[in-house]
C-alpha cells in the first residue's frame, strides 16, 4: 500500500540518482579534458561542482526534515541516512573529479608525458564501480555490492602500478618530475573515488541487511 | 506462607442470611397473594365470565360476566395513555433540552411536579370532579351546545384526564431521565452537521430515548387499569346496561367494580367467587398490558442497537 | 499567508469568568491541514470550537475579537449558525455515529436539508464513503448498522458523514485518540487525502501525530499562541525555546 511518506522517500531517492550521475558525469568529463587535452570540458567540470555541493545540501535537508516529520522506523530510517552518507560520499567524488580537472588543466600546458594506458582503464573501473554500486542501491542487489568492494582490489593495484612507473620515469629523467606527480595524482584521485564507491557499497549492505560491514574484510 | 482462613467471617455470614430472608419474605408474600387469588378464582374465570355482560345480575356467580369492566378498563386506559404521553414527552424535552437549569421557572414547573406526585388519588377524584367535569364540561356545554347537558357529567374522557394528570410526574420523570441518558455526542454531532435544536430532538434524541419513554407509558398503564379513587367521582359507573359508545358516557371499570362487589353486595359469601374472579382477571390484565409494552420496549432497544 | 481562508484575530475567550483565550491571532491556510498542538488545557480545542460555534452550546461563553471564514465575521448576529455548521463541518474524539444503518448516518446531513431524491442520496452516500477511505470496506452492508463497526471505521463514518455535506472546512478534534495504531494510521493517510478538496483543522495532543500530517502547526501554553508556523520548521529549528522543548518532550 502506497502511502504519502513513500512517494517522499521516492523524491529523496531521485534526489540523489540525480547527484550520482552528475558526479560520474564529472569524473568521466575530467578525465575527457585530461586524455584528450581539452581545457573546455576540464573547466566545466570546475563549473558544475557547485551544483553537486548546492544538491547535497537540499539532500541532507530533506532527509533531515523527513526524519522529524516522519518518524521513520526500520528500513525507512536506514534509508534516509543512508541517502545522506551516500550524498557525502557523491560530493567528495565530485571534489576528486574537481582535483583530477585542475591537473588536467596544468598538464595540458606542457608535452604529454607518456600515452594514457593505465589512467583510462582506472577511470573506466573506477567510475564502473559508481555506477554499479548505485545499480546495487537502487535494485537492492547485495552480492553486486560485495563485489564492488572486491573490485577495489584491482583499483589500487593500478594505482600503485601507476606509482612505480612514474616514480621510474621520474629518477630516469628530472625534467619529468612536475608532469609525472600531476599524473601520480591523478591515479591517487581516481583511487580516492574507487574508496568512495567501496563506502558506498558498504552503506548500501547496511540499509537492506542492517548489518554494518564497515572496517572489516569485503567477504563478511 | 499459610493461606488457609483462620475462622469464618460471621458478620459477613449473617448479613447474607439477612438479605436472603428478606428476599424469601417479600418472594412469600407475593406467593402468597397470588396464591390466594388464583386459588379462590380460577374456578370463576370462565369463558363465560370474561366475555358475558352483567344484563343477567352481577351478584350471581353463574352469571356474572366482566366484560363490560375489562373494556371499560382499556377504554380507560388508552384514553388515558394518548393524553399523559404527548404531555408528558413534551414537558420532559422543555426541561432536559430547553429550560436553564437553575431558572426560576425550572424551578417552579420541579416543584409543581414533585407536589404533583405526592398528591393521595383521592384528591385526585375531587379534583378531577370539581374542574374537569364541572368547571371544562360546564364551560363546554355553555360554548357548544348553548347550556344542555353534554359534557358536564361523569364521562370516560373527564376519567381518563384526571388519570392523566395523575400520572403525569410518572412519565415526565422516566422520559427525563431517558433523555439524559441519551449520549450528549449525539446531540453534537447533529448540530454540527447543521441541524436545528429541534430536528436534533426530534430525529436523534428523542427516537434514542423512546425505550425510556415507553417505560414511563408502561408504569402510567399500570396506575390506570388499577387506581379506583380518581375515576369513582369522574366516570366509573356502578351498573350500566350498555357499553359506552363515545368518550361522552360512562363506563364501567374492573378495579371499581371489585370495590362495588365488596361494599355493595347483598350476600357477601356468594360474591366472594366473583370477587376473586374479577380481582384475577384484573391482575391478569394489568400483567399482559404490562408485557405488552416490555416487549415493545425490547423491539425498540434492539432495533436501535442493530439498525 | 495571503488569502486565507479563516483569519483568527485578537480572540479572547471566557468560560463564565475563566478565561480560556488570550490575544490569540492565527490564519488557516486552504486546502492545508493545520495542526493545534499543546499540552492539556492550553485551549486548543476551545478555539476549535469557535470556529463552527459548537461553544454556544455551552451556557456563559463569551468571545471577543474577530474570526473570519472567507472575510466574514462567524459571530456576527446576523449570521445563521445552521449555515455555517454545514460549512464548516467537525469529527469529534470519541466517535458518535448515529444508532442508524450506515447509509442513514451519511445521509443524514442531506436529509435534513430536503433532499429526498433516492437516486442523488445513494451517489452522494457513495461518494462520501469512498472519498473516507470506507467504501470498500462497507459496499455490500450499508443498510446494517453504524454501530457495528470497527472504532476505526465508525471514526471514518463520521468523517464521510461531515463530508456528504460537502463543507468548506472540515474540524479534527483528537479524531485519533480512542483508536489504536493501525486505525490511526489510516486516518492519518486519510487527511493527507482529503487536503485536495478540503481545509482541515486538526487537534492533536499527539505531536508526533502533527508532524506526520499537518502543512502548518500552531503551538498553544496556557490560552496563548506560542508559535505559529510551517510544519516542518516547527519539528526541525522552532524558533520559541518553549516551542523546542515543548517538541523534544522536555516540557514541565
Amino acid at each position: 500500500m502506497e502511502l504519502h511518506f513513500d512517494q517522499e522517500l521516492t523524491q529523496a531517492k531521485d534526489l540523489l540518482l540525480r547527484m550520482s550521475s552528475l558526479a560520474e558525469q564529472a569524473v568521466v568529463t575530467a578525465l575527457k579534458g585530461l586524455v584528450q587535452r581539452d581545457d573546455a570540458l576540464a573547466q566545466s567540470v570546475l563549473d558544475g561542482d557547485s551544483q553537486l555541493d548546492n544538491l547535497q545540501k537540499e539532500i541532507d535537508e530533506r532527509c533531515v526534515e523527513l526524519i522529524a516529520l516522519r518518524q521513520p522506523k526500520a528500513r525507512d530510517l536506514r534509508f534516509l541516512i543512508v541517502i545522506m552518507k551516500i550524498a557525502a560520499e557523491l560530493e567528495r567524488v565530485g571534489d576528486q573529479a574537481v582535483n583530477i580537472a585542475h591537473r588536467a588543466t596544468a598538464l595540458n600546458r606542457e608535452p604529454q608525458l607518456k600515452p594514457f594506458v593505465d589512467i583510462p582503464r582506472m577511470s573506466d573501473l573506477s567510475c564502473g564501480m559508481i555506477r554499479t554500486v548505485l545499480d546495487a542501491f537502487v535494485y537492492g542487489k547485495i552480492d553486486v555490492a560485495r563485489q564492488v568492494i572486491r573490485n577495489d582490489d584491482e583499483v589500487d593495484r593500478l594505482e600503485t602500478q601507476m606509482h612505480r612507473e612514474l616514480t621510474s620515469f621520474m629518477i630516469e629523467d628530472p625534467h619529468t618530475i612536475t608532469r609525472a606527480l600531476s599524473l601520480i595524482g591523478v591515479a591517487h584521485s581516481l583511487e580516492r573515488i574507487g574508496d568512495h564507491a567501496v563506502n558506498i557499497a558498504e552503506e548500501v549492505v547496511y540499509l537492506y541487511e542492517g548489518r554494518d560491514i564497515r572496517h572489516q574484510s569485503p567477504n563478511a | 506462607m499459610n493461606l488457609k482462613r483462620r475462622q469464618r467471617d460471621w458478620q459477613s455470614v449473617a448479613f447474607y442470611a439477612v438479605t436472603l430472608a428478606a428476599t424469601a419474605l417479600i418472594v412469600l408474600t407475593i406467593l402468597v397473594i397470588l396464591g390466594d387469588i388464583v386459588w379462590h378464582g380460577a374456578a370463576q374465570v370462565s369463558w363465560h365470565f370474561i366475555t358475558g355482560g352483567t344484563k343477567e345480575g352481577m351478584f350471581d356467580a353463574q352469571t356474572a360476566g366482566v366484560f363490560p369492566m375489562i373494556f371499560g378498563t382499556l377504554a380507560l386506559v388508552v384514553l388515558m395513555t394518548l393524553g399523559v404521553v404527548p404531555v408528558g414527552v413534551i414537558t420532559a424535552v422543555y426541561l432536559t433540552e430547553y429550560a436553564r437549569p437553575l431558572s426560576p421557572i425550572t424551578r417552579i414547573i420541579r416543584g409543581a411536579i414533585n407536589n404533583l406526585a405526592g398528591v393521595p388519588s383521592i384528591v385526585f377524584g375531587l379534583f378531577g370532579l370539581g374542574f374537569f367535569v364541572q368547571f371544562v364540561g360546564g364551560g363546554l356545554d355553555q360554548m357548544f351546545y348553548g347550556g344542555t347537558l353534554h359534557y358536564r357529567k361523569p364521562a370516560l374522557i373527564w376519567a381518563a384526564a384526571t388519570m392523566a394528570v395523575m400520572t403525569l410526574p410518572v412519565v415526565i420523570v422516566a422520559t427525563e431521565e431517558a433523555l439524559r441518558a441519551v449520549p450528549s455526542g449525539l446531540r453534537e454531532a447533529s448540530l454540527a452537521l447543521g441541524a436545528t435544536k429541534l430536528k436534533t430532538i426530534w430525529k436523534i434524541v428523542l427516537p434514542e430515548a423512546l425505550p425510556g419513554v415507553l417505560t414511563g407509558a408502561i408504569l402510567a398503564v399500570g396506575r390506570g387499569a388499577g387506581e379506583v379513587a380518581p375515576i369513582m367521582f369522574t366516570g366509573a359507573a356502578y351498573y350500566l346496561a350498555h357499553l359506552p359508545n363515545s368518550w361522552t358516557d360512562q363506563f364501567m371499570h374492573l378495579g371499581y367494580h371489585v370495590f362495588v362487589l365488596s361494599t355493595q353486595s347483598p350476600d357477601i359469601e356468594r360474591t366472594k367467587p366473583i370477587l376473586y374472579g374479577s380481582v384475577l382477571v384484573l391482575l391478569v390484565m394489568t400483567f399482559l398490558l404490562n408485557l405488552t409494552g416490555v416487549l415493545v420496549r425490547a423491539k425498540i432497544r434492539s432495533r436501535l442497537q442493530h439498525g | 499567508m495571503d488569502n486565507p481562508v479563516i483569519q483568527i484575530a485578537d480572540v479572547n475567550f471566557w468560560y463564565g469568568t475563566k478565561q480560556a483565550l488570550f490575544d490569540v491571532n492565527v490564519a488557516i491556510a486552504p486546502h492545508q491541514t493545520t495542526a493545534f498542538i499543546g499540552p492539556s488545557g492550553c485551549g486548543k480545542s476551545t478555539l476549535l470550537r469557535c470556529l463552527n460555534r459548537m461553544n454556544d452550546l455551552i451556557t456563559g461563553t463569551r468571545v471577543t475579537g474577530r474570526i473570519a471564514l472567507n472575510g466574514d465575521d462567524v459571530y456576527a448576529p446576523e449570521v445563521d449558525v445552521i449555515e455555517l455548521r454545514k460549512r464548516v463541518g467537525m469529527v469529534f474524539q470519541k466517535s458518535n455515529p448515529f444508532p442508524k444503518s450506515i447509509f442513514d448516518n451519511v445521509a443524514y446531513g442531506l436529509r435534513i436539508q430536503g433532499l429526498t431524491d433516492k437516486t442523488e442520496l445513494e451517489g452522494r452516500v457513495m461518494k462520501s464513503l469512498k472519498k473516507a477511505a470506507l467504501w470498500d470496506e462497507v459496499q455490500d452492508r450499508l443498510h446494517d448498522s453504524a454501530l457495528m463497526l470497527s472504532g476505526g471505521q465508525q471514526q471514518r463514518l463520521c468523517i464521510a458523514r461531515a463530508i456528504a455535506v460537502e463543507p468548506e472546512i472540515i474540524l479534527m478534534d483528537e479524531p485519533c485518540s480512542a483508536l489504536d495504531p493501525t486505525a490511526t494510521a489510516k486516518i492519518e493517510e486519510l487527511i493527507q487525502d482529503l487536503e485536495t478538496d478540503y481545509t482541515i483543522v486538526i487537534v492533536t495532543h499527539n505531536m508526533q501525530q502533527a508532524a506526520r500530517c499537518s502543512d502548518y502547526t500552531a503551538f498553544f501554553y496556557l490560552g496563548r499562541l506560542v508559535e505559529f508556523d510551517a510544519t516542518n520548521k516547527i519539528f526541525t529549528n522552532p524558533t520559541n525555546k518553549q516551542t523546542e522543548d515543548y517538541v523534544t518532550g522536555r516540557f514541565g
